[in-house]
Formats: C-alpha cells, structure tokens, sequence
C-alpha cells in the first residue's frame, strides 16, 4: 500500500486556498470595538449621510437592541457583538482605475483572480475591500443605457431619490435581528438600477473580503430591476482565516418588476470562523422571474434563506441552494417562496454535502396565501453525507391557506456509495479522486448554472476540501 | 515476456460467510479462459476480489501480477497494475460526465505514479482517442459527455465497460457476465468488440453462461467452479459440453462440492 504524501502544487494555499492577509496598516480609519448609538452615528457622520439616514440607522439598532437572538437554527454561543469593529476603511477615496490601487490590495485581487476575471467578459467590476469600495469600472455602453451601478454609499450620495424609495422597502429593519444589525451599521455593498427594458447580457460581478480580524462587514445591497429589464448579478466571497469569531451579516434586497427577469448568484467561502448571517429577499412582481443562486462553502455558520415574495400573478421565483459543511461548519441554508397572488409558481432545489463532522441543514418555507389560488411549487432537496461523522438535517415549513394549489416536497438523504467509490477506483482513480469526483457530480446540476469562471472556482474548492479527507 | 496473473489458494469471506474456498488459477497475457458454474459457486465473488473490492475479505491464498503480491492492493493500484473488472451491474455516477471520468482513469492507469492533482492527459490527444474508440464500438459520440451510466439502457452500460476497456487496455481483464441481460444484438456487439481489443497483450477472464461470447472469443481454457473451487479445467470442448448438457454432469462428478453449492444457493435465496 502506497505511503506517499499527495504533492500539492500550490503549497502557499495550505489547506484554506485563500488564507492569507495583507498588513493591517493600511487602514484610513478602524472604529474602536463594540456597538453603541455613538458608534452608528460616527459611521453616519464619517460618510457625510443626510439626517434621515442617521435616524433610520438609530431606530434600526434601538430595535436591533430590543430583539432576543433566534433560538432555532445555529450556535451563536460565541458571538460577542460587543467584540467587533463595526466599520473600517481601507482607503480614503474611491479608485478609478486598477492602476491606482494601492499595490497591496491590488495584490490580493491579483490572487483573487479580479482583473483577469474581468479582462475575460465581465461587464463590470465592485470589489469591495473590507467595508468600503476601493475599485470600481462600468463599461461605458452600460452608462449609456442609464445603468445605475455603484457602491451603495455613493448611490444615497449620487442618486438620493431613487434611492430613498426602495431602501428598506423590502427587508425592513424590524425583520429581523440581523437585518436590525445590517440597517444600523450597513456600509458597502453594490446598488444597481436597470432602467425599463434593458437587458445586460453578461453577468455583473463583485467579490467581497473580509480582511480583519473581528472585522464584522455589513453590506447593503439593493437592486432594482425595472419592467422589462434583465440582469445577472455574481457575488463571490473570500475571506482569510483567523483565530477569532468575525461576522458577516448581509441585506440584499431586490424588486424585480413586471416582466423583468433577475438572476442573482453567490458562493461564500468565507473562512472558518466567520458567523455568516444574512438576509436575502426579492418582490417579483407580475410575470417576471427571480432566480437565487446560492453556494455556501465556508464560514462557521451561516443562516441564509434566500426569500422570493411573488406579489403579482404570473410571478415565478427559483432557488438553487448547494451547501457544503465541513468540519466545524454548520450551513443552515435553505430558501423562502411566498405566494401571495394567484398563478403565482416557485421551484426550490437543495443540495447539501456534509463531511469530516460537518453539519448541513435545510430549512425552507413555502408560504401561500389565501386566494392565491392555482399556485405551484416544487421543493427538491438531496443530502449527501461522506462520513458517520457529518450530519444533514431537513426543516421543510409548508403554509397554506388556498386549497386550489398544487405543492410538492422531495427529499433524499444518500452516503457515498461504497459501490460507487470501488466502480472508479477500480478504475485507477485514489479513494480522494473518487470521492471528489463524486461529489462534484453530485453538484453538477448546480455547477453548470453557474458562469465558467464560477463554476470552475467551485469545483476546484471542492477538490480542495475533498483532498486528504479520506483514505 | 508475457505476465501472468495468478491466483493461488485463494479464500474469500464475504462477512463472516466463506464464498472461496482455495482457488487456483494462471492467466498469461494473451490467454483466453472461460469461468463457468452455476450460480452460487463463487464466479462473481472471484471477480470482485481480484479487482479488490473491500467488502470481499481474502483469508488465505494470494493474487500476483507479474510478480507483484497484490493481496493486500486497494483497487487503484491494482488498477494501475493492469487489472480491469467489466462489471456485470455497471455503477451509475450521476453528474460525471463520461469524457471527464475517462480522461482521469486513462491519466492514472497510464502514468501509474500520477499524483493527485497533477496534469492529466491532453486534451485534444484524448478526445481524438475516445472518438475513434467509440466510432470502433458503433458509440454515439454523444455518450462522451452524459453522465456516467446515468439513465443507459443495459446495452448501453456493457458498451461502456467495453469502451473503458479499450480506453485504458489493462493486461487483465475479467468480464463478468458481460453478456447478461442483452438482447443478441448487443451480445454481438460486445463480443466483436472484446475480440478485437484482446490480443497478444491482454489475458481475459470470461464469466459467462452465454455460448454467443465464447463464440467470438473462443477461450484456450475453460474452468467450471462449484461449490468456491474450481473443480475442472478443460478445453474450449468443456465450455460447449455444458452449454448442452447443463451442470448435472459436472455436480454428478463432484458431489461434495455440489452440495457445499446447494447450501450456498440455499443461502442467497433467503
């Protein structure tokens, strides 16, 4: 029996591909640890917000204050809200091009891959380092259409009307506690406005990092798809490994109007000690499609239900989840449908893997209300479980109050078959190609939706977490 | 020189049950032979011990390869020695396409000291190769990228152990019940196919109760098993004669193994 210790090529990556840091020197101003009113009005008052954006921010933590933690879903017994920076920032202004970024970020986005990524097809490119935007470039034919795309500082700054009627419109503060959180200390984060019957036809990118220790990042993100109008939005996270708790607790809300289509895709591989918690929802209304993408790779836990709320008839909501949990991780992700007009049709399809101890769970409500009759839904949701060790949990909540309506849940819960590891390794493929190899398959119906780069990220990952599990 | 596969005294458990009971048996490169028995006597747990499937425990005998005590082997490396099973119920692997699935194994099997993550072989090289072999076959092109016997029908899954087999040209290669569960069409396919892939490089195992196979491949040797032993070695006139005759002759002749057999039986129908 072979002894060999597997070569790795990239032997910087270690065992988290993207685990490094830069210095923390650079940062133009870090706010002292905790949360306090006086914390949320030196973040408003830094960023030279109108008044009413400090007084939402206030109320936003007295409710945020008020609210017990949740009591379901993940360990949160060492989150200490009182241990972490609520805002920093990184550089005193907003760069135009790539050349004038610092060289230290620069360099992290070079390993990142971003200027590649966006040299490749990208039509625009929001790199957000730490909680405020250092780069940022819109093709110009995108301007041309009346495309809004831009930090979610700059868009209060540059764009106060329009801004002013959706902000908190959809996830308001009162929500929930995270939301509360996110609303009193949200910097960042991307704003887009897709003006009547513009279609973007490549998929808009932004990556995101946390780069501190105990640096909580709160990003807001809010888009708007008006009639007619399409996009694809990628969001990639990364984040560094440090010893002590960080927190990532986003908003992205989204209205996507008649007849308009939105695709919004994530994968977070934050590092293992981050609490990812955060609030996601969209109001489709009549006819238009929403689709989340949702791909959970790292953080400690993360709590994440991508919600879709079909307002009008004719509105349809898609969310594919894939979930890996490792060891130490708990994905509590799953998804929300909300019926709440007639013809209304959503399909929820889950994939979860969970290894070396890893826990995996889906939770997933699919809500219709009364008259909203001849809705459909379809809820598809298979586990795979590598080891006796790892754990996968369903939490399917179904309320209806309209009979006329047609709902369907699946559920499978699958271990690697011993057969199909001993198929390819008789093959000549290692018990770690095998099993890698089986996983990504396992994924695969997700994967292919994904852009190429993405996808590419993704299955390497995987490789990744897969190498050394077994054997 | 040609190698040789062989298996000395071989005992397999399955569980705590004893399937093998001291199985002998040389194969050259190049050879033909045919494992015959009914069922219950053993051909299939054979099978998958030598291509090293965990759940089949040798407690006594060895198998080599030219040479190379491969007992204790995973299956990988005896993969990557020249071993190759043709299963009889091929795995399906959703989500793996076929042309990804191949170009792995064909890396491995033929870099044998391949590491994980190291390049694998090129590209355009593969795809001109796993063409032409599928074109040999009368394969769509198409199955390259379906997932990995994911919704074939039986012909299709037997075809697609005879491609991997020509992909990847082990020295060994055991072929159990390939023929099994096909209409005379496919069986004719998957004969043809076999007897243009074997030849002076490749020792070929062939377990079947199928005349058709045998047909195109006639084999130098046949083996009849009853009971976990091999209980006799003839000719290809001993394959025909049990295709006529049945087993009654051979359990007449062996009556202690034919009765270790009946219990075998008796217990794989509870």
């Amino acid at each position: 029996m072979s002894t060999d210790t597997p070569v790795k090529n990239d032997v910087e990556f270690g065992s988290y591909k993207y685990g490094f840091h830069d210095s923390m020197d650079n940062y133009a101003f870090k706010s002292r640890k905790g949360l306090d009113a006086q914390i949320v009005r030196q973040i408003s008052e830094l960023k030279n917000e109108p008044a009413w954006m400090t007084e939402f921010r206030l109320e936003s933590l007295a409710i945020f204050e008020s609210r017990p933690m949740p009591n379901w879903g993940g360990d949160m017994t060492d989150l200490n809200f009182q241990d972490i920076f609520y805002y920093m920032k990184a550089a005193n202004e907003q760069e135009t091009s790539w050349e004038d970024v610092p060289e230290e970020i620069r360099r992290t986005y070079d390993r990142l891959g971003i200027p590649e990524a966006e040299k490749k097809y990208l039509s625009g490119v929001k790199a957000q380092y730490d909680s405020e935007v250092v780069y940022g470039s819109l093709q110009e034919d995108l301007s041309k259409q009346g495309v809004i795309f831009t930090d979610t500082d700059s868009a209060l700054r540059d764009h106060p009307e329009l801004f002013r009627e959706y902000f908190g419109t959809v996830i308001p503060p009162g929500d929930n506690k995270f939301a509360a959180l996110n609303s009193a200390v949200w910097s960042g984060g991307s704003f887009i406005y897709v003006p009547k019957g513009v279609k973007i036809e490549f998929p808009l990118q932004a990556y995101f990092r946390i780069n501190s220790q105990n640096m909580g990042q709160f990003e807001r993100t809010l888009i708007i798809v008006d009639e007619g109008a399409a996009i694809h939005y990628v969001e990639g996270c990364t984040a560094p490994t440090y010893s002590s708790n960080s927190l990532h607790s986003a908003v992205v809300e989204i209205i996507v109007k008649r007849g308009a289509r939105c695709r919004y895709t994530t994968i977070q591989n934050w590092s293992s000690n981050v609490y990812n918690l955060v609030t996601k929802r969209a109001m489709a209304y009549g006819d238009s499609l929403m689709e989340w993408i949702d791909g959970n790779l790292g953080s400690k836990l993360t709590m994440k239900y991508p919600a879709i709320w079909l307002m009008e008839p004719g509105a349809r909501g898609e969310t594919l989840s894939i979930a890996f949990a490792g060891e130490g991780q708990h994905q509590d992700a799953g998804a929300k449908m909300v019926h709440c007009a007639p013809n209304t049709s959503s399909r929820i399809i889950s994939k979860s893997i969970s290894k070396s101890g890893g826990r995996s769970s889906y939770r997933g409500l699919v809500k219709v209300h009364k008259d909203a009759v001849n809705c459909r839904s379809n809820v598809v949701c298979d586990a795979l479980i590598l080891d006796p060790a790892s754990r996968s949990d369903t939490y399917p909540y179904i309320e209806v109050e309209e009979e006329n309506v047609a709902i369907e849940h699946e559920a499978s819960v699958s271990k690697i078959a011993e057969e199909q590891l001993f198929y390819l390794m008789s093959r000549g493929l290692s018990e770690a190609e095998a099993s890698a190899m089986i996983v990504t398959g396992f994924i695969e119906p997700l994967v292919k939706e994904l852009p190429m780069e993405y996808a590419v990220e993704l299955n390497r990952l995987i490789e990744l977490q897969m190498e050394g599990s077994v054997g | 020189m040609s190698a040789v596969l062989k298996i000395s005294n071989l005992h397999v458990n399955v569980g705590e049950t004893p399937i093998l009971k001291g199985v002998n048996m040389e194969i050259r490169q190049g050879e033909v032979h045919a494992l015959m028995g009914p069922n219950g006597s053993g051909k299939s747990t054979l099978a998958y011990a030598l291509a090293g499937h965990p759940n089949y425990t040798v407690t006594d005998g060895s198998i080599e390869i030219d040479g190379v005590n491969v007992t204790e082997m995973e299956a990988d490396e005896r993969a990557r020695l020249g071993m190759f099973l043709a299963f009889q119920y091929p795995v399906v692997i959703p989500g793996v396409k076929v042309a990804d699935f191949l170009r792995h194994a064909v890396s491995n099997i033929r870099n044998p000291d391949r590491k994980e993550g190291e390049g694998l072989i090129g590209m355009r090289e593969f795809r001109k190769e796993i063409r032409e072999r599928m074109n040999e076959l009368g394969m769509d092109p198409e199955f390259a990228r379906r997932y990995l016997n994911d919704g074939f029908s039986g012909g299709e899954k037997k075809r697609m152990e005879i491609l991997q087999l020509a992909m990847l040209q082990p020295r060994f290669a055991i072929l159990d019940e390939t023929d099994s569960g096909l209409d005379s069409d496919a069986v004719r396919v998957v004969s043809e196919g076999l007897a243009k892939l074997s030849g002076p490089q490749m020792g070929v195992l062939i377990i079947t109760h199928h005349e058709r196979l045998l047909e195109f491949n006639p084999p130098q040797f046949t083996h009849v098993m009853l009971g976990g032993r091999i209980v006799e070695t003839g000719d290809a006139s001993l394959a025909n004669e049990l295709h006529a005759n049945g087993y009654a002759t051979v359990r007449a002749r062996h009556p202690e193994a034919a009765a270790e057999n009946a219990k075998a039986e008796a217990a794989a129908a509870v």
